[in-house]
C-alpha cells in the first residue's frame, strides 16, 4: 500500500470472498421489534487491473452498499476482502486512509458530495492534501485534472454552485483522479444527469480508464448504461449476486429469470422493435432483505418457477396458493458455473435447449460489438 | 391502437401558450409559443432535458404555474372553454374532474398524516356531493381499478406502509377517481425500479383504454416514448421543435436536436463500448437567449451557420403529414434520409 512499491500483485486488482453485512434495524412502536436485514450475503466475485465490472440491481438489491465496503466505509460483517494482493478485510484506520487514495468513489449526487464553502481549486486539491501528496507541483496538477475532465483553469476559482450538474459530475472525477487511483467504484454516476450530458460523462470516464488503466466498479440501475461501460456484469437482487458474467454473454443469453424480467422490462427507443417485444411479468414486488424467504429468494415474484412447476418438469409444493418446483421453495441455489466464466444462481437457468418461450419473446436482438 | 386516420376533435387544445417569470433583465420565458393537442384514447409524449419547459407547459395548462410566473399568452381549449380565462374556482372544478396530473413523487405528493383513504375521500368530495359512506366506497374500487390488492384493507393504510411503486398507483387513483377527460403524467415512474416502473406504464395504458382517456407522458426517456406514445413532441429551451408520429420521429427525425439526442443515448441493443455520440456544450440559459436558434452552439447542422444564428426558427410544417419541425435547415435532414 506503500506509494513507492515497484512489483505489482498479479492477481486480481479486488477480490470479494463471501462478503455479507447484515444491519440491525428496529422496527415497530419505539424499536421494540428489532430485526436484521442482510444487505449484502454471501457475495464473492473478482475485479482485474483496468477492467469495468457493472453493477446492477434494483432496490434493496445491496448494490450501494457492496461498493461501500470494498472502500471500507462500512465494515463486512463476513467474509473477506483483498485489494492489490493485501486484505484490507480488517485494516486499521490509518491504513484505510492509505487504501483510499488507491481507491476512489464518486457519487451519484456530486452536489451533495462536494463541499459549497470551498472553490473548486481547493476541492480538487484536497484528496491530494489528505494523501500527503501535495507538492510543489500541487497547483499545476489540478490546473492538468481540471483541464482532463472538460473544465477551464478559470473554474478553479468559483465554487460548486455556480456549476450546472454535468460540470459538477466532473468536479467530482477530478477530485478522485488527482491521487493516481487504481480503482473508482462509481454509484449511480450518470443517473442524475440529463441525457445529453449523461453520454459526455461517460465518454470522458471510458477515455480516463483507457489512459489511466483503471479498473472501475460501476453501480448502476440502468440497464442500457452499464452495458455500454462494462466487460462484465454482475446482477444483484436482495442482497445476492445472482447472475454474473461477460457482458455480451449476460445480455445476450441471459440465464437468470430475474435477469430476463429486468432486461424485458427496459424500453428501447425503437417503436417498431418496442411493440413486438413481449414483456416478462414479474408477480408482486421486489421483496424486502428484511424478511427473506426461504430457498431460492426471487421465487415469489419468478415466473419460471411457475413455469416449470405448471409443465410437472419437477416435484412441486403449494406456496401461498402458487404450485412452485419444491427446489425453489426449499434450497437457496448457489451461483454456479454455466459456461465460461457466466455464473448463475437458479435451479432452472434459462439455457439453451431450456429456454421458455417468454425469455425468447422478451429479448432484445443486440448489435454485435464493432471492434 | 395506432389507427388515427379519422381527423377527431382535440379533447385539449393549447394554442401559442407563453408563461414567463420576472427575472433581473426582464421576463424569463419559460414556455414559449407552445402549441399542442390531445386526442381521445392517444398518449401524447413530451420530450425534453431539464428547464426545457415540458412540465412548466403542463402546470401553464392546469393554472398552477407558481408565483411571481404566470401565463402571459395563449389559449388552453378545453370542453369548448379556454381555462386561461377561468377564475381559479372554475379551473379547480375542471382540475381533477376534466384534467388531472400525476406528479413524479409520490412520496412527496400525499401527506403523511392521513390515511389513502382520508386522501381520496376529500378529492372525491370536494368535486362530488357524494356521503362519507358513498365516497368511501368509490374510494375503494378506484383503488381496485389500480390493482391495489387487498383495497378495502389498504384503503385505511398510511403512505409510508406502501411501497414506492403502490404510492405511485394510488397517485393515479387520485387522478382518475373523478373521470378525468385527460390525464397528464409527469415522468410517473422516474423514481421506480425498472421492473415497477413497466408495471405502473402498464397500468396507465390499460386505464386510458378502459376510460377513453387523453394522456400527456411527459418524460426525459425515449424508450418509454417508443413503447408507450403514438405522438411526440420534442421541446428545447421553452419550445417545441419537433413533433411527429412516434413511428417517423424516431427513424428519421426533422430536428437535429431529437436526432442527436437519439444518437447519444446507449441503448440495449446499440453496439456497446464505442464513444457515444454526445451533444456538447449545455442549453442555454433562458434568461439570457441569443436571438438565433438557440440549439445552434451545440448543432451539427447549424453551428455558426448565419441563418442559424441570425433568427430562431418556428415550429413549421415539413414534408410529412402531422410533423413540423422548427429548423431553417429541416429539409437538409431529410434528404439525408432519403
Amino acid at each position: 500500500m506503500t506509494a513507492g512499491r515497484e512489483v505489482e500483485h498479479d492477481g486480481p486488482l479486488l477480490r470479494v470472498e463471501e462478503v455479507g453485512k447484515t444491519f440491525e434495524s428496529s422496527r415497530g412502536f419505539l424499536g421494540r421489534r428489532r430485526s436484521t436485514v442482510r444487505a449484502v450475503d454471501n457475495v464473492s466475485f473478482e475485479l482485474n487491473r483496468g477492467e469495468t465490472l457493472g453493477l446492477v440491481g434494483e432496490t434493496g438489491s445491496g448494490k450501494s452498499t457492496l461498493g461501500r465496503l470494498v472502500l471500507r466505509l462500512v465494515d463486512p460483517s463476513s467474509g473477506r476482502i483483498w485489494f492489490d494482493g493485501q486484505e484490507i478485510t480488517a485494516l486499521g484506520r490509518r491504513r484505510v486512509r492509505a487504501l483510499r487514495r488507491e481507491v476512489q468513489m464518486v457519487f451519484q449526487d456530486p452536489y451533495g458530495s462536494l463541499d459549497p464553502r470551498m472553490r473548486v481549486g481547493s476541492l480538487v486539491a484536497e484528496p491530494m492534501v489528505v494523501h500527503g501528496l501535495w507538492r510543489g507541483d500541487g497547483p499545476s496538477r489540478v490546473a492538468e485534472v481540471l483541464g482532463r475532465v472538460g473544465l477551464e483553469p478559470g473554474h478553479a476559482e468559483r465554487y460548486p454552485h455556480e456549476f450546472s450538474g454535468g460540470q459538477r459530475q466532473r468536479i467530482g472525477i477530478a477530485r478522485a483522479m488527482t491521487v493516481h487511483p487504481k480503482l473508482l467504484v462509481l454509484d449511480e454516476p450518470v443517473s442524475a444527469l440529463d441525457v445529453s450530458i449523461q453520454a459526455q460523462i461517460i465518454n470522458l470516464l471510458r477515455a480516463l480508464q483507457r489512459e489511466a488503466g483503471l479498473a472501475f466498479l460501476f453501480i448502476a440501475h440502468d440497464l442500457a448504461v452499464v452495458r455500454h461501460v462494462s466487460d462484465r456484469v454482475a446482477v444483484m437482487y436482495l442482497g445476492k449476486i445472482v447472475e454474473i458474467g461477460p457482458r455480451d454473454a449476460l445480455y445476450g443469453a441471459p440465464l437468470h429469470p430475474y435477469t430476463v424480467s429486468l432486461l424485458s422490462a427496459v424500453p428501447v427507443p425503437d417503436p417498431q422493435r418496442e411493440r413486438g417485444r413481449k414483456r416478462v411479468v414479474l408477480h408482486g414486488e421486489i421483496g424486502s432483505a428484511t424478511e427473506l424467504p426461504p430457498g431460492c429468494r426471487f421465487h415469489p415474484r419468478c415466473y419460471r418457477a411457475r413455469l416449470i412447476a405448471a409443465a410437472a418438469r419437477a416435484p412441486t409444493v403449494e406456496r401461498a396458493g402458487t404450485r412452485l418446483p419444491a427446489l425453489c421453495v426449499q434450497h437457496d441455489p448457489g451461483l454456479e458455473p454455466m459456461g465460461g466464466a457466466h455464473r448463475a444462481a437458479c435451479h432452472f437457468p434459462e439455457r439453451d435447449g431450456q429456454r421458455s418461450e417468454l425469455a425468447r419473446a422478451a429479448a432484445v436482438e443486440v448489435a454485435s460489438p464493432s471492434r | 391502437m395506432t389507427e388515427v386516420t379519422t381527423p377527431r376533435q382535440a379533447l385539449l387544445e393549447v394554442k401559442g401558450l407563453r408563461t414567463a417569470f420576472p427575472g433581473e433583465d426582464g421576463p424569463v420565458v419559460l414556455v414559449d409559443r407552445v402549441s399542442l393537442s390531445v386526442h381521445a384514447g392517444e398518449t401524447l409524449a413530451v420530450v425534453g432535458e431539464s428547464g426545457s419547459g415540458k412540465t412548466m407547459t403542463f402546470l401553464s395548462v392546469l393554472g398552477l404555474v407558481p408565483r411571481p410566473g404566470r401565463v402571459v399568452a395563449g389559449e388552453v381549449r378545453f370542453g369548448g372553454v379556454d381555462l386561461v380565462q377561468l377564475a381559479p374556482a372554475e379551473l379547480r372544478a375542471i382540475r381533477g374532474a376534466g384534467v388531472a396530473m400525476v406528479f413524479q413523487d409520490p412520496l412527496t405528493a400525499l401527506n403523511p398524516v392521513f390515511t389513502i383513504g382520508d386522501q381520496l375521500v376529500e378529492v372525491i368530495r370536494a368535486h362530488r356531493p357524494l356521503r362519507a359512506a358513498a365516497a368511501r366506497k368509490l374510494a375503494i374500487e378506484t383503488l381496485e381499478r389500480v390493482h391495489i390488492p387487498d383495497p378495502s384493507r389498504r384503503v385505511d393504510d398510511f403512505p409510508h406502509q406502501l411501497s414506492g411503486g403502490m404510492r405511485q398507483r394510488v397517485l393515479i387513483a387520485m387522478a382518475i377517481a373523478l373521470g378525468p377527460k385527460v390525464l397528464v403524467a409527469d415522468e410517473p415512474t422516474t423514481a421506480l425500479d425498472v421492473t415497477v416502473q413497466a408495471q405502473i406504464l402498464e397500468l396507465l395504458a390499460e386505464l386510458r383504454a378502459e376510460l377513453g382517456m387523453g394522456m400527456v407522458l411527459i418524460t426525459h426517456d425515449l424508450g418509454l416514448v417508443a413503447k408507450h406514445a403514438e405522438r411526440v413532441a420534442v421541446m428545447y429551451a421553452g419550445r417545441v421543435v419537433e413533433t411527429c408520429r412516434v413511428e417517423d420521429g424516431f427513424a428519421d427525425a426533422r430536428h437535429p436536436y431529437t436526432r442527436s439526442l437519439l444518437g447519444s443515448i446507449p441503448r440495449l441493443d446499440g453496439p456497446p463500448g464505442e464513444a457515444l455520440p454526445a451533444i456538447e456544450g449545455m442549453p442555454p440559459n433562458l434568461a439570457a437567449l441569443p436571438p438565433g436558434c438557440p440549439f445552434e452552439p451545440r448543432c451539427f447542422l447549424g453551428r455558426g451557420r448565419e441563418t442559424c444564428r441570425a433568427s430562431r426558427p418556428g415550429l413549421a410544417a415539413t414534408d410529412r403529414e402531422g410533423h413540423a419541425s422548427a429548423c431553417h435547415h429541416w429539409s437538409e435532414l431529410a434528404e439525408d434520409a432519403a
